[in-house]
């Protein structure tokens, strides 16, 4: 178990560093940072002063080995933008941001997982089919066009609640909605699907044939089956908390991680970046974890010794 | 095995009455008139996609909902066909008990086996707690299960083919029903674990006094076991007869050419005989009887209408327009 863990923790840290890497030479190669932040107009010893107070003349690899350096020791840099420590800048906006997605996680979930389940279980009726088609429709369309359009009909047409903004309770609720409704749709579309195919092995056949009522058939021998594969698809989306709503955030003007992450994209403001893009790594790692300790929980095949199991 | 079970004098029957199945518009089971007295051992035979199976999954309500199930399936005189959810739930695991062919996918993975015994146990015979782990150990035992006391807390994947389907039959017996029906209970299994397990069904059938139907393709498997046997082809009894009548002399030509592609256990060394030709589609049946485009005595008379299933002397029937006349070996070795 104790090695088991440790294979899982190496591999969480090789892929973080890859991350880390990765986005240090995208946003190196595509701008020069001195350029964005003080503007075209700058006076050319003002950039050369900028280049030189950031350590941008080093040569490339020399960067890479200090950017490297300092992450392993913890120290995640300051924003070259106004000089704040960039891990408190992105920690301001981490509880910004849970007041969307943990929400719309709620929605997902309460909504997402019921309606697969029942689609499932009256497969082929209207409800299956409104549902399968709705899910569709969630699954397909864009998340900026399903924004715009709750803000049409809400804010606009309605005028029950706000477009944007983050003032009171009621600015999160079409961002909220928006957020969830897309999710629930996917973990709908797993959920039935994983149901189908438990409900057709066996099992299910003989708990009948010992004259298990079908409720108690679903309940205590379908769907702790079922969970096995709706589980990754939760785990996936509790590892896009932190920075799953970059396109809803900037939708609904909603100061959060992902519309930090926009600015600072756009600035090259490398340290901010990179301190999201090694939170989020971090969270979907994380998140990873749980979902394979959580296979272990419900599948007892993979628990006693994940490399026995056939 | 352990002390001898205490039987619930209860006699029961189960009878089948024009039972029929159909999917989607393609009828499977063709009016099935079939009967399990007290205590006997029922065989039924004939090949995949015969009927065998469905003619049960139906009876007891097992089949999906777009089955289309209609004629009567009657326990001690109460109907089953159509029944209300609640009344399958008693009669199901409680008077008529299955087992299935590959014992391993049949139990659910994710939960202990000792909990799905136990469920059985606390459904039909109200038990609950201490008294369920007791009676869970009591019935691994029966089957033989050693070590029953820690192996209830373990996972199906953590048994052999075997001994889950020692657990399989545990869990029929734990609703003390008076009807096992076992669907190709050894198909799945080692030839040697393949005895035992027919032993086990044999020993705990007697022991309970519990009526047994037994579908098999194997007729070894039927001829060591059964008491009366009926040979099932494309959906319908062509031939029903106590086993030692069918195996000395099957009348059906079908009945015969599956007795004659087995080698004979004693006597003279003969060459084995196929049957030529596969089961016909049940989407495309013959007009007449079934199995006429297999059949090397086919006449005139079998082409119009399936031949109805009538008493043959005292014990036999039979679903063919000849009158228990043999068929030669040779008819079938020609073809």
């Amino acid at each position: 178990m104790l090695r088991f863990i440790a294979i899982r923790l190496g591999r969480a840290m090789i892929t973080i560093a890859l991350v880390v890497t990765f986005a240090f030479i995208v946003l190196r190669l595509s701008g020069d940072p001195a350029q964005i932040i003080l503007g075209p107009e700058a006076p050319p010893e003002a950039v050369a002063a900028f280049r030189k107070a950031w350590g941008l003349d080093d040569p490339l690899w020399l960067q890479y080995f200090h950017y490297f350096g300092a992450i392993i020791q913890g120290e995640l840099g300051r924003s070259m933008r106004d000089g704040r420590a960039a891990i408190e800048l992105v920690a301001e906006r981490i509880p910004v941001t849970l007041a969307l997605t943990l929400p719309a996680l709620a929605i997902k979930i309460g909504l997402g997982i019921p309606a697969g389940i029942y689609a499932a279980l009256h497969r082929g009726s209207l409800a299956d089919r409104v549902v399968m088609m709705l899910s569709v429709a969630g699954f397909t369309i864009p998340s900026f066009v399903l924004g715009l359009t709750l803000v049409l009909i809400f804010a606009v047409k309605l005028g029950w609640l706000p477009s944007g903004g983050q003032d009171s309770w009621r600015h999160a609720i079409l961002p909220v909605l928006t957020l969830g409704i897309g999710g629930a749709a996917v973990l709908a579309r797993f959920t039935r699907s994983a149901m189908l195919e438990v409900l057709g092995q066996p099992f299910i056949r003989t708990a009948s044939a010992k004259g298990v009522p079908w409720r108690d058939v679903i309940v205590g021998h379908a769907l702790p089956n079922a969970a096995i594969p709706t589980v990754t698809i939760v785990g996936f989306m509790i590892g896009t908390l932190i920075a799953g709503a970059v396109v809803v955030e900037s939708v609904f003007s909603w100061p959060g991680v992902g519309r930090l992450l926009v600015v600072a994209v756009a600035n090259r403001d490398l340290a901010v970046v990179q301190c999201i893009l090694l939170l989020v790594a971090a969270t979907m790692v994380t998140s990873n974890l749980i979902v394979d300790f959580l296979y272990g929980f419900l599948d007892p095949r993979l628990r006693q010794n994940p490399g026995k199991a056939s | 095995m352990s002390e001898p079970y205490q039987t619930p004098a209860r006699t029961a029957e189960l009878s089948l009455s024009k039972l029929t199945v159909s999917f989607d518009g393609v009828t499977v089971l063709h009016g099935v008139d079939l009967s399990v007295g007290k205590g006997e051992a029922l065989g039924l035979v004939g090949e995949s996609g015969s009927g065998k199976s469905v003619t049960w999954l139906a009876a007891l309500g097992l089949l999906p909902g777009k089955a289309k199930i209609t004629g009567s399936a009657r326990l001690d005189g109460m109907e089953l066909i159509g029944a209300k959810p609640e009344t399958l739930d008693t009669v199901r695991g409680g008077r008529v008990a299955m087992i299935f062919q590959d014992p391993t996918s049949a139990l659910n993975p994710v939960l202990k086996v000792g909990r799905q015994i136990g469920e059985a146990l606390a459904l039909h015979r109200g038990l609950s707690g201490a008294a369920i782990r007791a009676e869970a150990k009591r019935l691994f035992d029966l089957v033989g299960i050693p070590d029953a006391e820690r192996r209830l807390s373990a996972y199906p994947h953590e048994f052999s083919g075997g001994q889950n389907q020692r657990v399989m039959i545990a869990m029929a017996l734990a609703g003390a029903p008076d009807i096992l029906v076992a669907d190709e209970p050894t198909t799945a299994l080692d030839v040697t674990i393949q005895a035992q397990i027919l032993d086990l069904i044999n020993t705990v059938r007697r022991e309970m006094g519990m009526a047994l139907v037994l579908i098999s393709h194997d007729l070894g498997v039927i001829a060591e076991t059964c008491d009366r046997v009926a040979v099932m082809y494309a959906g319908r009894i062509v031939e029903e007869a106590p086993a030692s009548a069918l195996f000395a002399a099957p009348h059906h030509p079908y009945a015969r050419g599956l007795l004659h592609s087995l080698p004979p256990l004693g006597g003279e060394r003969r060459k084995l005989v196929s049957i030529p030709g596969v089961v016909p589609d049940p989407r495309a049946l013959p007009h007449g009887c079934a199995f006429a485009p297999r059949c090397p005595q086919v006449s005139e008379a079998c082409l119009s209408a399936p031949p109805a299933l009538r008493g043959v002397g005292d014990a036999r029937r039979l679903a063919c327009v000849l009158e228990a006349r043999t068929v030669p070996l040779r008819a079938f070795e020609a073809a």
